[in-house]
């Protein structure tokens, strides 16, 4: 951070071209010097022009800015492309401004605007080098509620003004075009553009797990996207079925989502495929294909499970949409399992009701508990891991093949496929493994950030397509990491950054719904990887959990409401005062690194404990 | 889904008790032996059948097959050795800490015994006859249960510790000591032994500090006009500004009386804080429950009647309350896979965490009124020896951090509730008696400091374990400081003749009570916790203390100990080189090897004593935090000894944290197989 230069915002004055007296002057004093968080993007002409169109108003003085936790301050705001800038007046001493605020406008979720005729009224809040003339009569306030779920104010001196930024911001925050969007601009100059693209080749991965198995191979069927728009172009399925019967496998699931693999569990070689629900519509329509292609993959005598993320009613309805679930006397072997997981609109609004409990600092304890139940966040934390559980029992213990799909398979799905492989499988639990595995599960497997995490908690506008699925995917690793605390390598620095960034982002790693979106937009050759930044050494560090000692074993979390707790680190970032907290992390940091001998001596001794499990120790320890 | 080796910790079901009595390790194969000392014939003529067999212990949260085991009754404990699992496996009860028992319907598998233990212990029994059911079922009533007092488990607790050593254990917290670290006497306070016969009150302690300025009859006749003669008496003075935080019972206003000794008093002790014009009179009762008092010739001060005073009322309520809001919680802890719903309603339905809120509330109201307002506050509530002793020692540990040191706490308990005459007989049914004066005051403190060390990491030397430990304590009746209800009870019981104290205990097992992540005395003064809602957690570790698969499965504390005493040993190694002390190779050695034992280790214990233990000054404390009297307690030798040992239980518990990881799916995949609906 702060490594860019002055004097290279060269293209926002086109983007902002002054339209007020004194803005023009008052943007170039505060523009000197400013310590640049990042490194403007360099716009072509036409994005710019774009922008400036939605650009109301690019600068205004004397605006006051607070937020939750940080003392109120004045300065000038500057409306650019993609940022809202504030950075406070030079002090008296002629010492340069300091850019107290750096926001993304993506950032913003919601706009809330407040004016009033103040006539004779001075502001209380000045304190002593108020000396704005404009101040004649109004003045408004903007709070900007954003999508990381912190809240801030602007004073704005003028009711027009402020209707303009507010405005301007609205227009800017609210641009849907993915190619318009800021990682398309951001061009870090620490940073190779190629970098972190191919960190976790799928491909790779599949030949990896193809080399230990006959019984699986690589398919290019979806290679351009024809099979199934919304899967990568690197598929692994049963190596007894041909990419023909694939194709016709893919018109029995709704979207083409045919069942594929998902994680071959190494230490009793199960497997864990995913897929959407078959089509099986109101006539009971059979798939020969889809019903070979899971018969392939049970051996003679084998069962395997079917974890439907609906309850069993809403499958069967599901039929009247031409949708469904696999019928026992079409699949004998697989048995169902029906575990309800809430998904779409009432699971943004319990992210949006339990946020709005935790603003409300007024609560008494009982009304606090109440909204804390009414929201249901927590049973969703809860449900969603005991699923990932079954389905990691289902492997580990009963040995079992399983099958995991909801409707479209690209929500609860994902969550459940990926949060089981945290518990099987330690590999997943290292810095490099959980970012293989968000690529792999999240992001290649088609769950669509781009529609999903367009809004947060705080946007009113009428939702269809928000969801906070990979919040609650963070929240479940989030209660991993608290339950043991040794076993994974990262910490909640990690889970915060991600889940800021899935929201809004200088990166190009969440953009689009799915691997044929990217391709179009050319994310991959036109912005910067999120995992470039994050694996960047000094960057890396902050990510890291000071107490992880390899754990070859299964991680099997307690799911009692006793040991499921709120996130208060992401609820509350911006709320309670982090200060005693980061103390202690400061401080077990400093007790660990001074004991590096004796954590090895006792992780040793961990491991040496599990003789059940030395065979999988083995196998993991790369 | 084999019962794997999860949970071999449950061993010490007594939480650590049957460990003091040297060796647990021997179990009950010796049980009858090694028990020698403390068998009185009281206990004894309880029990009819010491040994059931084919005794069924149940899990209360999976479905993983019962255990089947033998079931002992000793003296002091309810002892099951589980002969099914493949490690020897032992629950320890200890009479004194069973709540509730019951014998439950029978049914075709036995006779079940539910046992609901003060520690929050529930243990499920299924026994195969009836007849040995009921005959544990009668010697258990009996046993936990005394009806006098000296069948208390203290009066026959010998750890085998010298008289000198039990006497000089008495000595270690000396209340004195503290008032001279707040710099008391000094010209407005002075320590007097008005009540040394205990005219003025039969509550509190011989010696109570008061202002200078109130002489002997204003402090009598203040007496006569506060309930049960608790006048108003120093608890804390902060030394800053002199503000400083007092305690009483109600007045006995009634509707009109009045009493100018006792606004003789009140004047008194706003006059030794110059600085502020005003006090503070704090009522922590709901205002409706002092106006009711009113009717009873009690009630609360009249601001028109005193001079300089704002009072206000702070609505914690009564010991009924909380007691029936304790029984809730209890209930939702136990219910049998909830939904997160269920536990949040519940919960919420409970009231705890409100009530918890409400003390910590009012402590940092006070806190507050001391610090920031410099206004002297003076507390009380009914009888002043339940909400007062919690508000008072909350904002005592919220002000100084010497509270928050171990040395610190002891004393803090000690003067604010054992001192003070908080009923612990009473309010922890130590003997059979009414079952309307149990309440769980003591808990919602201790639940308050877990709290404060849940927001605060670094400030408190001692760990959660330290909390536990004492918790159980207070209802052991292994010791004798939480004995009867005030000084004079336990004056009359002769405790400190015949019964052991508590902190030299304590202090022994330091190692495994200390916070690694303490950073000093010098390093927070005032702590300002923050009071929303959310900041209040349900405390599993203590409700839900015994239920261990609800708990992370990997313990830092236990890994940051190791690292600790890792780092304190190469440190030891280092200054043993240096030093060459001299006794090394003499005698210690032997004591040394004993040190597990209760006792050996206290015979250092008088160092414990001198003066600059209590000293507030930054002077004392070393880099590390730890005070003089740390180094000055243990030689060298000593202290390497205890590292040796606590590392050797970290190695176990680590050990068994392994055992936990792996073992079957647990609470979380229990019947998650099923058919499909």
């Amino acid at each position: 951070m702060g490594a860019g230069a002055p004097g290279v915002l060269g293209p926002r004055p086109v983007a902002a071209p002054a339209r007020r007296e004194g803005g023009l002057g008052g943007r170039a004093v505060a523009l000197q010097g400013f310590p640049l968080p990042r490194q403007p993007p360099r716009s072509s002409a036409g994005a710019a022009m774009e922008f400036a169109e939605l650009i109301k108003t690019a600068t205004v003085e004397s605006v006051l800015l607070s937020g939750a936790g940080l003392p109120p301050v004045r300065g000038t705001l500057c409306i650019t492309s993609h940022h809202l800038l504030l950075s406070s007046r030079p002090g008296g001493d002629g010492a340069p401004g300091s850019v107290e605020l750096w926001l993304l406008i993506r950032n913003v979720d919601a706009v809330e605007k407040r004016v009033q005729n103040l006539g004779w009224y001075q502001p209380p809040r000045t304190n002593g080098s108020q000396r704005d003339t404009r101040l004649a009569g109004s003045s408004g306030t903007i709070t900007l509620r954003c999508k990381d779920l912190k809240v801030l104010q602007l004073e704005i001196p003028g009711m027009e003004e402020c209707l303009n930024v507010a405005s301007s911001i609205e227009a800017l925050s609210s641009v849907d075009s993915v190619m318009m969007l800021y990682p398309f601009f951001y061009r870090p100059p620490s940073l190779r553009l190629e970098a972190g693209w191919h960190l976790f080749p799928l491909e790779r991965y599949y030949q990896q797990i193809a080399a230990q198995t006959s019984q699986w191979r690589l398919s290019s069927i979806n290679r351009d996207f024809s099979a199934c728009p919304t899967y990568p172009p690197a598929v692994i399925v049963p190596a007894a079925v041909d990419d023909e019967a694939l194709r016709k496998a893919a018109r029995f699931r709704q979207g083409g989502r045919f069942p594929v693999l998902s994680y071959y569990h190494r230490k009793n070689g199960t497997v864990m495929l995913r897929s959407s629900q078959p089509l099986t519509g109101p006539n009971r329509k059979r798939c020969r294909e889809d019903e070979l292609l899971l018969g392939t993959v049970l051996d003679e005598g084998e069962r395997g499970f079917i974890i439907d993320t609906r309850s069993a009613q809403a499958a069967k309805q599901a039929r009247m949409t031409g949708g469904g679930t696999e019928p026992k006397a079409s699949y004998p072997r697989w048995k169902r399992l029906h575990r309800p997981l809430e998904r779409g609109r009432p699971l943004q609004e319990s992210f949006a009701k339990l946020v709005d409990a935790c603003n409300d600092t007024a609560l008494t304890m009982d009304r606090w508990l109440s909204r804390l139940e009414s929201c249901r966040w927590l049973s969703h934390v809860k449900a969603a891991l005991s699923t990932a559980c079954l389905a990691a029992q289902c492997l580990d213990r009963e040995e079992a093949c399983v099958l995991v799909h909801g409707a479209e398979g690209t929500d609860t799905t994902l969550l459940v496929t990926a949060l089981a492989q945290l518990i099987l499988d330690p590999g997943c639990r290292t810095l490099a493994g959980f970012q293989g595995l968000l690529e792999r599960e999240w992001i290649e497997a088609g769950h669509p950030f781009h529609l999903r995490c367009a809004r947060s908690a705080y946007s009113h506008a009428r939702l269809k397509q928000e969801a906070p699925l990979f919040l609650l995917f963070l929240d479940c690793v989030w209660q991993l990491s608290r339950q043991f605390p040794f076993s994974l390598e990262f910490g909640e620095q990690l889970l915060l950054t991600l889940f800021d960034n899935a929201y809004a982002s200088s990166y190009g790693t969440f953009l689009g719904n799915n691997e044929k979106e990217r391709c179009l937009c050319k994310v991959k050759e036109s912005t910067h990887s999120l995992w470039a930044w994050l694996n960047e050494p000094g960057e890396k560090k902050k990510y890291l959990n000071p107490l992880y000692s390899h754990n070859a074993l299964v991680i099997w979390p307690s799911v009692e409401p006793q040991s499921i707790q709120l996130w208060q680190g992401l609820f509350f970032r911006w709320i309670r005062s982090s200060e005693y907290l980061d103390e202690a992390w400061a401080e077990i940091q400093r007790l660990v690194e001074n004991d590096d001998t004796s954590v090895e001596e006792s992780a040793g001794n961990r491991q040496s404990q599990a003789p059940s499990d030395t065979a999988a120790q083995t196998e993991n320890k790369r | 889904m084999a019962a794997s080796a999860r949970g071999s910790r449950e061993t010490c079901g007594g939480a650590g008790l049957p460990r003091a009595n040297g060796g647990a390790e021997a179990g009950p194969r010796a049980v009858g032996a090694r028990r020698g000392e403390a068998v009185t014939a009281a206990a004894m003529e309880h029990i009819t059948t010491p040994k059931v067999e084919n005794v069924k212990l149940l899990d209360r949260y999976t479905n993983r097959k019962a255990t089947n085991g033998t079931l002992y009754l000793t003296a002091t404990h309810l002892i099951y050795v589980d002969a099914s699992a493949e490690v020897r496996k032992e629950t320890w009860i200890l009479h004194h800490h069973i709540a509730t028992v019951e014998k439950l319907p029978l049914t075709t598998a036995g006779c079940p015994l539910l046992i609901h233990c003060k520690n929050f212990h529930v243990a499920h029994f299924v026994i195969g006859q009836e007849r040995d059911c009921h005959e544990v079922y009668t010697s258990l009533l009996k046993l936990s249960q005394p009806v006098k007092p000296e069948d208390l488990y203290a009066f026959s607790y010998n750890p085998k510790m010298s008289k000198d050593n039990r006497e000089i254990g008495w000595k270690l917290i000396d209340l004195k000591v503290d008032y001279q670290r707040m710099g008391i006497p000094n010209d407005y306070w002075e320590i007097t032994d008005a009540n040394k016969d205990y005219e003025v009150c039969n509550t509190y302690p011989p010696e109570i500090v008061v202002p200078r300025a109130a002489n002997k009859a204003t402090v009598i006749g203040s007496s006569r006009f506060r309930s049960r003669g608790r006048i108003p008496v120093l608890s804390y003075l902060y030394k800053e500004n002199n503000a400083a935080i007092c305690r009483c019972s109600q007045p006995l206003s009634g509707f009109s009386a009045r009493c100018l000794e006792d606004e003789q008093m009140l004047q008194a002790i706003r006059e030794a804080n110059p600085g502020s014009p005003f006090m503070y009179v704090v009522d922590t009762r709901p205002k409706l429950n002092a106006m009711a008092n009113r009717a009873a010739g009690k009630g609360y001060e009249n601001e028109d009647n005193y001079d300089n005073i704002r009072f206000k009322f702070i609505g914690i309520e009564n010991i009924h309350v909380m007691r029936n809001s304790l029984q809730k919680l209890l209930e939702v802890c136990e219910t049998k896979s909830p939904s997160m719903s269920d536990f949040l309603t519940g919960l919420e339905n409970s009231g705890w965490l409100r009530h918890i809120k409400a003390v910590m509330d009012a402590g940092v109201f006070l806190a507050k009124a001391v610090k920031d307002e410099k206004a002297s506050v003076l507390v009380h509530c009914s009888d002043g020896w339940d909400r007062t002793a919690q508000v008072c020692s909350l904002a005592s540990l919220l002000l100084d951090p010497f509270y928050r040191t171990f040395k610190g706490f002891m004393v803090l308990i000690e003067k604010e509730w054992i001192a003070m005459g908080h009923k612990f007989s009473h309010r922890c049914g130590h003997l059979d008696g009414d079952p309307k004066e149990v309440s769980p005051v003591f808990t919602q403190f201790i639940e308050c400091v877990w709290q404060l060390m849940q927001q605060f990491p670094c400030t408190f030397e001692f760990n959660e374990r330290f909390l536990l430990e004492i918790h159980d304590h207070v209802y052991s009746c292994q010791f004798g400081n939480f004995l009867g209800t005030c000084h004079k009870e336990r004056e009359d019981l002769k405790i400190f003749e015949k019964t052991h104290s508590l902190w030299p205990f304590l202090l022994q097992k330091k190692q495994e009570f200390r916070n690694p992540l303490y950073r000093g005395f010098t390093a927070y003064k005032e702590l300002q916790p923050n009071t929303l809602p959310f900041s209040f957690q349900f405390w599993c570790g203590m409700y839900n203390r015994f239920d261990k698969g609800m708990h992370p499965k990997q313990c830092v504390l236990d890994h940051l100990l190791s690292c600790m005493s890792q780092k304190t040993k190469l440190e030891d190694n280092a200054s043993e080189l240096e030093n060459k002390l001299p006794f090394l190779d003499g005698p210690l050695t032997t004591e040394a090897c004993s040190l597990s034992k209760m006792g050996s280790g206290s015979s250092k214990t008088p160092m414990l004593n001198t003066p600059q233990d209590y000293e507030g000054e930054p002077a004392p404390v070393l880099t590390n935090g730890s005070m003089v009297w740390d180094i000055n307690v243990m030689s060298d030798v000593d202290q390497k000894n205890k590292e040796n040992l606590s590392k050797h239980q970290d190695l176990r518990d680590l050990k068994d944290t392994v055992g936990v990881l792996d073992s079957e799916a647990k609470d979380a995949s229990a019947a998650l197989i099923s058919s499909e609906n």
